[in-house]
Order: structure tokens, then sequence, then C-alpha cells
């Protein structure tokens, strides 16, 4: 693999544990969250900020990790008050927000961002490796949260809250703990992210790319894990591969979105259904 | 002498978010649609009046070409867009009028170019002068129309056959429909009334910055989303209230607190601490 490969290969990783988290909130919980980036950048910069002060990389990580979920789980509060539409116009609401915030501050490197992140120290092939390793621990973790009891908890409080509610499940708890567990891979992410690049924007974690990281859940189908690794790699990869779409890449971004919503809600997923037969289980 | 000039400047702002607003949770209220896209109308109508206006040289003439095209193009949309997956999660229709609205973002970017157009000789910027503060024509018109334009609504909606068709679909479509109104008129008609309104403050906001860029209507989307929310999804008074309070706070906010947070963030954070006190908006919803 050349440098070009590694580097397009690492993106891709980053962005299945993008989709993956999504797809945990949105997909399983049947929480819609219009401001996943947020939390990504929330990730990106305190592993900046922390790495830069001299932390250790496993440290910073998990710093980033947490500190996304801890700032997850408030927003989720947002989502025990405020429903579906409501409840998208809030999260948009946090992404505006963030960049907001982030541009106006000096500590965060207002809006030339932060650069000169310490490096990871592992050659960029080891990093690679390293980054889909985390890609495959929240691909596996997302398909144990489908199969294990909490996944069937989620289920029930994405098709019918009040019927869950009526069969006891503590919804306020399992909608804080998708979002707890969505968020802090977000954090992951951006954590990644920032070792990647080296250098952040607060740019880079705007509403567009929330949009972006809902195209791949929403393409892929919202709700299946195998639909939405897919979809990523494909949409990480089509500008890239085809060169002359890389100027009309929100064009296609927006058409396939509104495509997919408007013929084939169940996305990706939809045609693997039509080819076997029964649901992707 | 500030602070009255803040508050003007605050309400010429929020009259341009009330008349895209209002279609917005016209909308709303009758489908229960988020519709994104509807600032893309926003947006085609300035693009359309700047082009016409430039090329046979009358204001009036690219309004009305404004006002026709959008409100027409937004009956298509619902008719192509919407009404298919009325019937799917809600989250469906919005999923897919973010997408509409990116590609056509992208679109008018790909046919007026990035930079974005100028009216040749723009019209209504002379100054006036009343009570020692100075305003432009156009801004003055903006708050007027805001106030015949919503006047005429609640007209419309209040006296006459056609508004009492439309509010009683929004109340109880099957009841109405069994009294011979037919609801599928009704939301051609509200689609039509809806992107008209967008279709004036995209010429109106094209006057008062004299720049139409492709991008332009990313912000008063996603904002008009909020004041839609705080004015009570589907009320429209609550929604001109919002407009106008918003606007006002916004002029405020850039001075005082612009420091610590961007000035199109401001919504924002009204709106999360707003739905965190009251969560169904300041005003009741439809």
């Amino acid at each position: 693999m050349g440098p070009y490969e590694i580097s397009l290969a690492t993106g891709v990783g980053i962005y299945v544990i993008l989709a993956v988290s999504l797809n945990l909130i949105t997909g399983y919980c049947g929480q819609i969250s219009l401001g996943h980036a947020a939390f990504f950048g929330i990730g990106a910069y305190t592993v900046a900020l922390l790495s830069k002060l001299g932390w250790p990389m496993y440290l910073t990580l998990a710093a980033g990790l947490s500190s996304a979920g801890i700032i997850g789980v408030i927003i989720g509060l947002t989502s025990l008050r405020v429903k579906e539409d409501f409840l998208a116009i809030v999260t948009m609401g946090v992404a505006f927000l963030f960049v907001g915030i982030v541009r106006q501050q000096e500590f965060f490197g207002g809006e030339m961002g932060i650069s000169g992140i310490p490096s990871h120290g592992m050659t960029k092939f080891a990093y690679l490796c390293f980054v889909l390793v985390f890609a495959m621990l929240s691909i596996l973790f997302s398909w144990y949260v489908k199969k294990a009891w909490i996944g069937f908890a989620f289920d029930a409080v994405a098709d019918d809250e009040g019927t869950a509610r009526t069969l006891g499940l503590d919804i306020k708890s399992y909608k804080l703990t998708a979002f707890a567990m969505g968020t802090s891979m977000a954090g992951l992410a951006g954590g990644l992210y920032a070792y990647y690049t080296r250098f952040i924007v607060p740019e880079t974690f705007g509403f567009i790319e929330s949009i972006t990281i809902l195209s791949m859940v929403a393409v892929g189908g919202i709700g299946s894990t195998f639909g939405v690794v897919f979809a990523t790699v494909l949409l990480v990869m089509m500008p890239e591969v085809f060169r002359f779409i890389n100027d009309y890449k929100l064009l296609l971004y927006g058409a396939l979105l509104f495509g997919v919503m408007r013929f084939k809600p169940e996305g990706l997923s939809g045609f693997y259904t039509l080819l076997t037969g029964n649901k992707e289980k | 002498m500030l602070f009255i000039e803040l508050f003007i400047q605050g309400l010429i702002q929020g009259s341009t978010y009330a008349i895209i607003a209002v279609g917005l949770t016209l909308i709303y209220g009758l489908l229960r649609v988020l519709h994104v896209a509807h600032a893309g109308l926003f947006t085609l109508a300035a693009y359309l009046g700047v082009t016409v206006t430039n090329q046979f040289g009358s204001l009036s003439l690219g309004i009305v070409v404004a006002t026709l095209t959008s409100g027409i193009v937004g009956v298509v949309i619902y008719r192509l867009v919407y009404e298919p997956i009325l019937n799917k999660p809600p989250y469906v229709a919005l999923i897919a009028s973010i997408g509409l609205y990116i590609a056509m973002e992208e679109l008018f970017r790909l046919i007026f170019g990035p930079f974005g157009l100028s009216f040749s000789s723009a019209p209504l910027q002379n100054v006036v002068v009343i009570f020692g503060i100075h305003l432009r024509a156009c801004q003055i018109i903006t708050v007027i129309t805001n106030v015949v334009l919503l006047g005429i609504l609640a007209w419309i909606a209040q006296k006459t056959r056609v508004g009492i068709g439309w509010r009683a679909t929004v109340d109880d479509p099957e009841m109405s429909a069994s009294f011979g109104i037919d609801p599928i008129r009704v939301r051609y008609l509200v689609f039509f009334v809806g992107s008209a309104l967008a279709a004036v403050a995209g010429v109106l906001v094209a006057l008062l910055t004299n720049l139409v860029e492709p991008t332009m209507g990313a912000v008063p989307s996603y904002k008009s989303l909020a004041i839609i929310v705080l004015g009570g999804l589907g009320n429209v008074f609550g929604t001109l209230i919002a407009s106008l309070a918003l606007g006002v706070i916004e002029a405020f906010g850039t001075i005082y607190i612009g420091d610590f947070l961007d000035r199109d963030a401001i919504a924002f954070a009204f709106l999360v601490v707003v739905l965190m006190i009251k969560p169904t908006g300041l005003f009741k919803s439809r």
C-alpha cells in the first residue's frame, strides 16, 4: 500500500466508527440526532488540547472518549423531554452551538483551529491498523448490543415508547445509555482523527459533517450495522476513486440522501432483505 | 440611542425571519413535515429576483416572477417529494428534505457560480431619517411588507371561505373532507402560499444585503426551524413573536455576548434553554 491508500483507509476506518456510533442512537434506539459531528469534535478538541500538554496517547484517547460521552449524556437529557421533530431540531442546535462556541474562544484556537498536535509515534501503516482495530471493535460491539437484551429494549423504545413503558422498561435510562455509548464512540473517533491529521479546525465538525454521517446511516439502512458499514466505505471511497465526482461531492450526498429516503427508506439493507427474503438479524 | 437602533435593526432582521418561518409553520401545522428545503425556494427567489430585475430593469416584475415561480416549485416539491412519504416515520421526510436542500444549494452553485450575484443598480437604497435614525428605504419596506402580508394572511384565514376550509382541514382533515373540502387542494394552497412568502423574503434579503449567494438559505433555513419550535409548531402568531424576539436578541447578543458566542449560534442557545424549561415551545402548538 502506498501512503495515499493508507491515508484513505484510515479515513474510512474513522468514518466507520462514526457511522456505527450514530446508528446506535438513531438506528437502534430511534432517537434522531442531527448533531453527531459535535461529539466527534468534542473528542478531537479534547485529545488535541491534552496531547499538546504532553499527556500520553492512551490517556488522551480515553479522555476524548469520556468527555464526549459525558456531554452526550447531558444532550441525551433533552431527548427525555422532547421527541421526534423537536429532538431533531435540538440536536441540530447542538451542532451549531458547538461550532459557534469553539470558533469564538482563544482557548480552542478560534477560527484557526489547533495545529501542531504531537505525532502518534507509529508508522502510518501501524496507525492504520490501530484505527481499523477500533473500527472492528465498534462493529463487534454494535452487533453484540443488537443481540443482547439491551438491543431488544432499544428496539422497543424505538418502535413505540408508550408500549415499552407499559411493559415496565425504564425508557429514560435506555435512551441515556444509547446516547452515552454512541457519543463516546464518536469522541473516540474524534481522538483518532486528531492524531491522524494533527491539525483541526471548527468547520470540520459542523452541521454538514453531521449530515454526512447521517447520510451514511440513512443510505446504509437505519438500524442495520452491515448496511451502514457498507454505505460508509462506499460513500467515503467514491469521491476519491472517481476524482471527477469530488467537485459534486455535496450534490451527490444531497441527492443520495434525498433519493434513498424518497424511494427506499430502508436503504441498502432493504436490498439485502430483497435478496434473501428475510430481514437482517 | 444605540439601544433604539439595535432594537430596530433586530426588528428588521426579525421581519425577514418571520416571513420565512410563517410558511414553514403553516406547512408543519398541516402535514407535520419539517420542510428544510423551504429555504431552497428562498434562495431560488433571490436569484430570480436579481436576474430578472437586472435583465428588464423592473423590480416589481422581478418580485412577481420570483414569487410565482417559487410558489409553483413549492407545490411541485410537495407533489413529487412529500406526498408519497407522508405515512412513513417523520424522520424520513425530514432527512429527504435536508438532502433536497443540500442538492439545491449545490445546483445553485453550479448554475449561478460560487461568487454570488448583485443588483446592477440596487433599488430602494435611498436613506430616510425618521426621528434621527437613519434607515434605508428597503429596510422600512421589509418591516411594512411583513406586517401587510401577515395581516392579509390572518384576514384570509379568519374571514374568507378558503381560509375557513383551510383551518378546518388543519383541525380535522377527515371531518372537513366529509364536508366536501378537498384536502389535497388545501395542501397545494398551503405549499403555494408558504413558498410564495419565502420568495418575498428572498427578494427582500437580496435588497437588504445586495448579495445573493448559493449558501444564503442555509442559516435562515436552520434558524427558522428553531423559530417555529419556539413559536409552538404550527402556531402562526407564536412564530411571528418568536421571529421578532430572535431578531432583537441577536442584535443585542452580537454586541454584548458576541465574544463568547457566534451570532448564528445565539438562536440555538436560546432554543435549547427554552426547550429545557418548557418542552413545548413558548406558545401553544396547534
